[in-house]
């Protein structure tokens, strides 16, 4: 007999203790020295600034519009190429116009969701790598010197595409005969915001 | 009858990885349980991220490759790696770490690629993988004096993480179940690419 899923209890307390043992901090019999120190750290970086917030969500929103197979390729895009900036950047290899670059990438990104543009899946997905070799490059020179480059990369990788993710779920509202209204002004609102942030870089 | 995405074992991945995402840094030393040498080897497995990062990535690699290709990995890779330690363990000269990152870059590259590897391919890649981690495995257990229970513990833990990672992956049907098994690939590579920034970063 078919009988709808219900979350046993046991799933509740292993959620519940996972969640608890992933907050909680590593035991050291030192203090840490700098941010570079786990996943968690990582994880919190992209979310640190309003104009990389903007930008990866864009992706997302942008990619939801579009649909298949954007919806996938542009947020595997993203952090593959924003990967090589952070290289770069790790590295020591200048970027020139990073800042204006990722004004830009928000304000263009912005732009395409409001006037639902639909170029070719290969330019859409140039776009979205060369602005991802911008957002990756800012993040790459910001990374703190630390011990534990692995998990702090997961975090940060992982952070990056969660943030795509949820420009996604936003983006999927556009089935509904309102949601293509919402899903274009808050393409509108993510322009404005780019634009500001291009101003400041500019300025 | 529970909804597809119910029926999928996710929640146990996204737990795990959740919980061991956060886990602390590995060490260039064995990981003392205080439950005997065969423990501390499953403890240094699953406390050190780039070797189950690896590990993970390559059952990700066999399973898109077919049910065979992870029959084929689960048995070669346990066993390439404890050949690797006990080279490891006998000769413990420290190897450049970017050799890790560029591995799981690359691994993880094949994964977003969707490339449908043949079986003996995989194996090669999988015991090339195992000999190397392995190697660099026994070197961190030269402080121990002990490599065979350690050893055998790290390969208990592999030979079960790449029997479920496999065995889920080999067992996608639906189109977007195999898109993140991709997506998580991008994110592997794009971690691979940053670690190997780290391992070249200057100061």
């Amino acid at each position: 007999m078919n009988r709808p899923y219900r979350l046993s209890p046991t799933l509740v307390l292993s959620l519940t203790a996972g969640l608890l043992l992933a907050g909680a901090p590593s035991v050291e019999a030192h203090i840490e020295n700098g941010a570079a120190s786990g996943f968690a750290a990582g994880f919190s970086h992209p979310w640190s600034g309003w104009d990389h917030i903007l930008a990866m969500i864009a992706v997302g929103l942008w990619g939801a519009q579009l649909g298949n197979p954007a919806v996938w390729l542009l947020p595997v895009t993203f952090p593959m190429v924003m990967s090589i900036g952070g290289f770069l950047g790790l590295i020591g290899c200048p970027l020139p116009g990073v800042e204006l670059g990722i004004g830009l990438s928000a304000l263009l990104l912005g732009l395409m969701v409001a006037t639902e543009r639909r170029p070719p899946l290969w330019i859409a997905a140039l776009l979205v790598g060369i602005f991802g070799l911008y957002h990756g490059h800012a993040h790459g020179t910001e990374l703190p010197p630390g011990r534990d480059g692995m998990t702090y990369s997961m975090g940060f990788v992982i952070a990056t595409g969660c943030l795509h993710g949820v420009g996604i779920a936003l983006g999927l509202v556009h089935r509904w005969p309102g949601g293509v209204i919402a899903l274009r002004a808050s393409g509108a609102v993510i322009a404005l915001g780019g634009g500001f942030f291009t101003w400041q870089a500019l300025a | 009858m529970k909804p597809r995405l119910l029926r999928f074992p996710w929640t146990g991945l996204v737990l795990f990885l959740g919980v061991a995402g956060f886990a602390s840094h590995a060490e260039a030393h064995l990981v003392t349980t205080g439950l005997g040498p065969l423990y501390d080897g499953m403890g240094h497995l699953l406390l050190s991220p780039e070797e189950w990062a690896t590990v993970g990535a390559l059952a990700l690699l066999a399973g898109l490759s077919g049910a065979a290709a992870g029959r084929l990995v689960l048995f070669v890779l346990p066993l390439s790696w404890l050949v690797g330690g006990t080279i490891g363990f006998l000769i413990h000269a420290q190897p450049p770490v970017a050799i890790a990152a560029i591995v799981l870059m690359l691994t993880g590259g094949l994964i977003a690629a969707d490339f449908r590897l043949i079986r003996p391919v995989v194996g090669s890649i999988g015991a090339a993988i195992g000999l190397f981690h392995g190697y660099l495995n026994g070197v961190a257990l030269v402080p121990a004096g002990e490599a065979a229970l350690p050893l055998l513990g790290a390969a208990l833990v592999i030979f079960v993480l790449v029997a479920l990672v496999a065995a889920v992956v080999a067992s996608v049907k639906l189109t977007w179940q195999r898109i993140a098994v991709r997506v998580a690939g991008s994110w592997i590579a794009a971690t691979g690419l940053l670690l190997v920034g780290w391992a070249m970063r200057k100061g």
